[in-house]
Parts: C-alpha cells; structure tokens; sequence
C-alpha cells in the first residue's frame, strides 16, 4: 500500500501539469466564435433550396448565433475567473510557470 | 455494424470541409500545446492529477458520448422507441451517482493509478494481472470497433474509401495522445463535448418540425407501432412480449444494476477521467456534473431515432435499404444545409475518435503501469516509463487498426458493445462491491470471482441463449440476463473460496475497505469547494431525482 502511495505522491510532486497545462476555455472558446461566425455568414442569406431543406427555419444563422455566444461565453468566463495559479512549489529553476499559453 | 446503406452520400461542400478541416488542425493544437506540461509519466497517464471538475467531468460524459454510442443509441430509439431512456435514466445515472459518493472516495485517495492498480491493493496479483490483461485485450477491440465504424460511415457519407478513413483518423488519435498524453485526450473530449451537441441540438430540432412536433410524431409512431412504442414501460410486464425482448425485472437488475454499475464504476476509460481530478472533491464531483448532461443527451439521440422511424417506415425491415444505424445520417442528409452539415459531420467524425482514444489513452497506462512496470521491466526511473507510454500508445493505436474488422457479425453495435461490456465488465462489478465492502473477502477470492463471473455470463450468452436452451426474445434482453447471471456467480463463488482462503491483513487494507481508516488524511477542503453547488451529495441526489422525474411523462 504505502509503496504505491509513496510513489505516486513523489510524481506527484514533480508533476508538470497544474503549472503549464494551458487553460481549455481559450480554446473552446476561439473555435466556437470561429465557428460560429462562419456558420452564421452562410446563414446570412440562405438560398431557397437550403431553406426548403431546412424545413423554413434559417439553421446556420441560429446555429451559428448560438455558437457565436457559447464561444464567447467561455471567453468572458476566462477573462473574469482566471486559473488560479497552483499553490507556489517550491521554486523549480525551470521555466515559468503558467504562462497560460504552454 | 454492417454497411450503411448506399445513397447516403451528403452534399458535403467547400464550406463543410473547410470546418472538418479547421477542427483536426485544433485538434493537433492540443496535442502539441499539452506537450510542455507532461514532465512525468503521471503527466502522461493522469494529468498529474490536476484537472479541475468541470473539465474531467465533460471529459466523462464525453468518453462515452462516442460516435458508435450516438449512432447505436439513435438505431436503439428508432427499434424500440422511448425505452431507449432507460440506457440514461436507470442505466446510466445511478451508477454515476453511486461511483461519485460512495466508490470514488476509496478510488482517489488510495492513489491508485489504475482500476486494475486498485486489484492488485485489495487483492492479489492474479487478480490484477487478469483483469489488466482484459483490459488491455478489451480497449483494444473497442478502439478498433470504433475505428471501423468511423470508416463505415464515412464511406457512406463523405466517399473516402475505409482504408484513408481508418489511417487518417487512427494517425491524429495516435499523434495527439503520444504527445499531449491524458491531458490532450481530456481537453479534445471536452472539445467535442461540445461540437456534438452542435450537431444533435439542430438535426433534433429539424427532424421534430419535418415530422411536425412531437404529439404528431406520437401519433404516427403509436399508430405504426402501438401505444407501447412511445412508453419507457409498456410491454414490461413478466411475460409480456415487447421489443426489448426484456421485462421490468431484467431491465433493472440486468442493465440498471449489474451492466450499468459495472461500465461506469469500474471502466477505467472513465474511471481514469475522475482519478485526473485535482482533488477528491473534484474526483468526486467528475460522475456527478457528467449525470446532468447525460440526463438529457439522450433526447438529442432518441428524437433523431424516432424521427427516422416515422420518415422511413420500414426502417431496419429487409423491405428498407436502411438500417436502424442510418438514422442519424439518414436526417443529416435530409435536413441539414451547408454549414450546419459541416458541424455535424465534424462533430460525427470527433464523436468517433474521441471514442476511439479515450480507449487508447486508458489502454497506455494499464499496459505500462501495471503490466510493463509491475511484471516485465521494473524499477527503472521515471522517464524510462513516459517513454515506453508513448511507444505503447503508438503500438496500441496500430493494434487497433488491425482490429478493426471483428465487429461485422452484429446487426446492431450497441449489442456488440454490451456483449463485451457484459462479459467483461460484469465480474469486475461483483469483485469491486465486495471487495469495497467486506473486509473479510479473501485474496484468492478476487481473482477466483472474475473468472467464475466471465465464464458465467458468457456460458449463459452463447450456450444456453445462442445454443437455444432457454428461450429469450433478443440479443438484448439475453445480455440483460447473461449479466446478472454473471453477477451472482461471481459473488456466489468469492463467497465460497473466502470461506476457504486466507484474508488480507488488515493493515494492508487500510483506505481500500469501508470501515478502514485512510493512510492520506482528509485534506482541508478548498474554500472554493465549499459553495453549495458543489456538495456532491447535492449532485448526486440531484441527479437521481431529476431521472426519475424524466421517468414520468413516459411512464402513464
């Protein structure tokens, strides 16, 4: 048991990923307002063979809105609650830690 | 899954590949973006167990939200109709629930790196090597069931031949699990968490409109189908013939209890997820944020179904070129135009390699940590086994493509996947319950329970339903059985050699057995962690109770 536990609290310790794992939101959120404005581009003006297809609703405008606002929700979500910055290890004489960008 | 039915090619244009295009180079960006923060092989296998809950809980939900999931579970809705739910409500939530407040606290803090890992700590090392090896076999065939249904369905959609599909796909899984280890799996998983549900969000949208609301399409089904169709219950009664070919009674024992219980408590691929967690709280918490979702994906994959079932009739008959697993393609096809097509096939083709790597990177840490580093090459430094993580990864996504053709001999792929999943999966359920809870069960008696309990479920699978001894309606509803067959005799033969063999002293159990103290003591809680949302009993009563208020409207 303590071998076991021993062992993984040193890699533990040495671990790398609370400093410089990068934070998912930013990506979640500049692929969903990529996205959603060019789904919401080709939705602007819909052909009318897309619009029968669609059964009448305009789909890529309201999709792409909708991706448009999820991205940007993850976005603000960033801006105003930051990862925190893991509890100071003791100073590595490595990189910096948590530049955000790994 | 056999072949999708031909003309089902999508009108697919610059635009829509413009999007699948975008997403593999974000995909790729994780990869090498993740690189920097893998240092050790806890890095690689468990994220350094740093992730906060949202994230390995979206990553959970999202690991099993894979393409063969989506499609098998949309063919289930257009086959049986509303019984579908009980694949989410009672075969899904409880056993999250139950994985969160009551197993994830011996889980966490044993600081086991693996399911297998937590075998070896509570029982012995046959236990444990019988059950990595399993595993490891069973990860393997489920990648490569997922990679052959990707290029299935690709073909029938995109025209790539299966082969451009099979390498292409399986070379981004292996590049960027290789590089970014767990971390790049989790953070794609959550990912496409996401573009799926902006794929099934519009087509259920869609598909209820062309079919003309949902009492419409009630109306149309009950009349094709009868009044049972459209309930989670009717026809369940002892003896009643329905569907399923399963009643009341097997459905709650055979899939709520024994099949469920055993994919979500003890499938590394998920449990993995939670064991990232930053902390137990966040462990904790991982099962009970994915039940919310999970609660209610289930809409966006059953409507789809149903819809298909009412636009093609003979869906799934030999008087339809379409099978049940068409559905969903079936009303991309149909409804969607260009852009929002190109989000559905995005979402579609990261469904499946989602699927296909949460497989792959479970796969790497059980072979390396508990096969290579326990049994084969032992004690070397840390870094020796980061690098054998990344060889074996790439080792085990070719093994993958090699297997990728077993899985044509079943109609359906839920089936298939359940079939293993019930015989797999279920002795591990048994031996976990018991050994979680009953000091006294022995050493010997682990590995003595998965044995009896596999064999069990798969005499009774393919001797006695397949042999034509007793006589069950459906591949499902003797899945159901097979499984608590296998349950009682797993439990009945631990019983049996603990009465036999000696006991774990019980200073090794300590933190592994209800009633034990844990060596690592409670760490203070984050202030954070705290706020009343994130009590996970809160959660996980809150999850129970909204299930079973889903049941209602289905259920009179």
């Amino acid at each position: 048991m303590s071998d076991l536990h021993k062992e993984v609290s040193e890699l533990e310790r040495k671990s790398a990923t609370a400093a410089r794992l990068f934070d998912i939101r930013r990506i979640i959120g500049g692929l969903f307002v990529v996205y959603g404005v060019i789904v919401t581009i080709a939705g602007l003006s819909p052909s009318d063979a897309d619009l029968k297809k669609a059964e009448g609703v305009h789909i890529n405008l309201w999709t792409g809105l909708a991706m448009l606002a999820l991205g940007l929700f993850f976005l603000v979500w960033m801006k105003l609650r930051p990862a925190e910055a893991p509890a100071a290890p003791e100073a590595e004489p490595e990189r910096e830690p948590g530049s955000g960008t790994g | 899954m056999q072949t999708l039915a031909e003309g089902l090619r999508l009108p697919t244009n610059g635009l829509d590949y413009a999007i699948l295009a975008i997403y593999f180079v974000v995909v790729l960006g994780i990869g090498f973006m993740a690189r920097a923060s893998v240092k050790t092989s806890l890095d690689f296998f468990l994220s350094g167990r740093s992730l906060p809950a949202w994230v390995t809980g979206l990553a959970f939900v999202a690991a099993n939200l894979g393409a063969t999931e989506i499609l098998g579970m949309a063919a289930t809705g257009a086959q049986y109709g509303v019984a579908v739910v009980h694949w989410y409500w009672i075969g899904a939530i409880p056993a999250m629930v139950f994985l969160g407040l009551v197993m994830m606290p011996f889980y966490y803090r044993s600081k086991v790196r693996s399911v297998p890992e937590f075998l070896l700590q509570r029982f012995d090392r046959s236990a444990h090597l019988l059950s990595s090896v399993l595993f490891a076999f069973a990860a393997i065939l489920i990648a490569g069931v997922n990679l052959y249904a990707l290029s299935i369905v690709v073909e029938a959609l995109l025209g790539w031949p299966q082969w451009v599909a099979i390498v292409v796909a399986g070379l981004f899984v292996l590049v960027y699990i290789t590089i970014g280890g767990l971390s790049s799996a989790i953070y794609n998983e959550v990912l496409q968490f996401f573009v799926i549900l902006a794929a099934l969000i519009p087509l259920t949208v869609l598909g209820l409109k062309r079919v003309g609301g949902w009492d419409a399409m009630s109306d149309s089904l009950t009349k094709q189908h009868g009044g049972d169709f459209m309930t989670a219950w009717g026809g369940t009664g002892i003896g009643d013939a329905n569907p399923l070919g399963a009643n009341w009674l097997t459905i709650i024992l055979g899939l709520g209890f024994v099949l469920s219980f055993g994919y979500w408590t003890t499938n590394f691929a998920e449990v993995q997820r939670a064991l990232s967690a930053k902390n137990l709280s966040a462990a904790k918490r991982t099962p009970l944020i994915a039940a919310f979702p999970k609660i209610f994906i289930v809409f966006a994959v059953m409507i789809p179904g149903l819809v298909a079932a009412v636009i093609v009739p003979k869906i799934g008959t030999p008087d339809s070129d379409l099978t049940y697993n068409d559905a969903i393609p079936l009303l991309m096809q149909e409804l969607l135009p260009n852009g929002v097509l190109g989000i559905a096939v995005t979402g579609l083709l990261a469904a499946f390699m989602a699927g296909m790597a949460a497989n792959v990177s479970s796969f790497n840490t059980v072979f390396t940590t508990d096969i290579w580093q326990r049994y084969v090459v032992k004690d070397k430094p840390d870094t020796y086994y980061l690098r054998f993580g990344r060889l074996i990864t790439a080792i085990g996504v070719l093994a993958s493509i090699g297997t990728a053709f077993i899985a044509a001999s079943f109609s359906n792929i839920m089936s298939y996947l359940q079939t293993l999943f019930s015989f797999f999966n279920v002795p591990m359920f048994v031996v976990f319950i018991i050994g979680m809870f009953w000091k006294r069960a022995s050493m010997k008696s682990g590995v003595w329970g998965l044995v009896a309990g596999t064999a069990a479920a798969m005499i009774n699978y393919f001797w006695i339903y397949k042999g034509g001894i007793i006589d069950i309606p459906s591949d499902q509803g003797a899945n159901f059985v097979s499984a608590i067959v296998g349950f009682v005799a797993g439990a009945v033969v631990m019983v049996v050699v603990t009465l036999f063999t000696a006991p774990k002293p019980e200073a090794e159990l300590a933190g592994l057995v209800y009633g034990t103290e844990s060596p690592s003591p409670d760490e203070e809680l984050d202030e954070a962690d705290r706020a009343w949302y994130r009590k996970p009993a809160l959660l996980g009563w809150g999850a129970i109770v909204l299930a079973a208020a889903c049941y209602i409207p289905y259920s009179f």
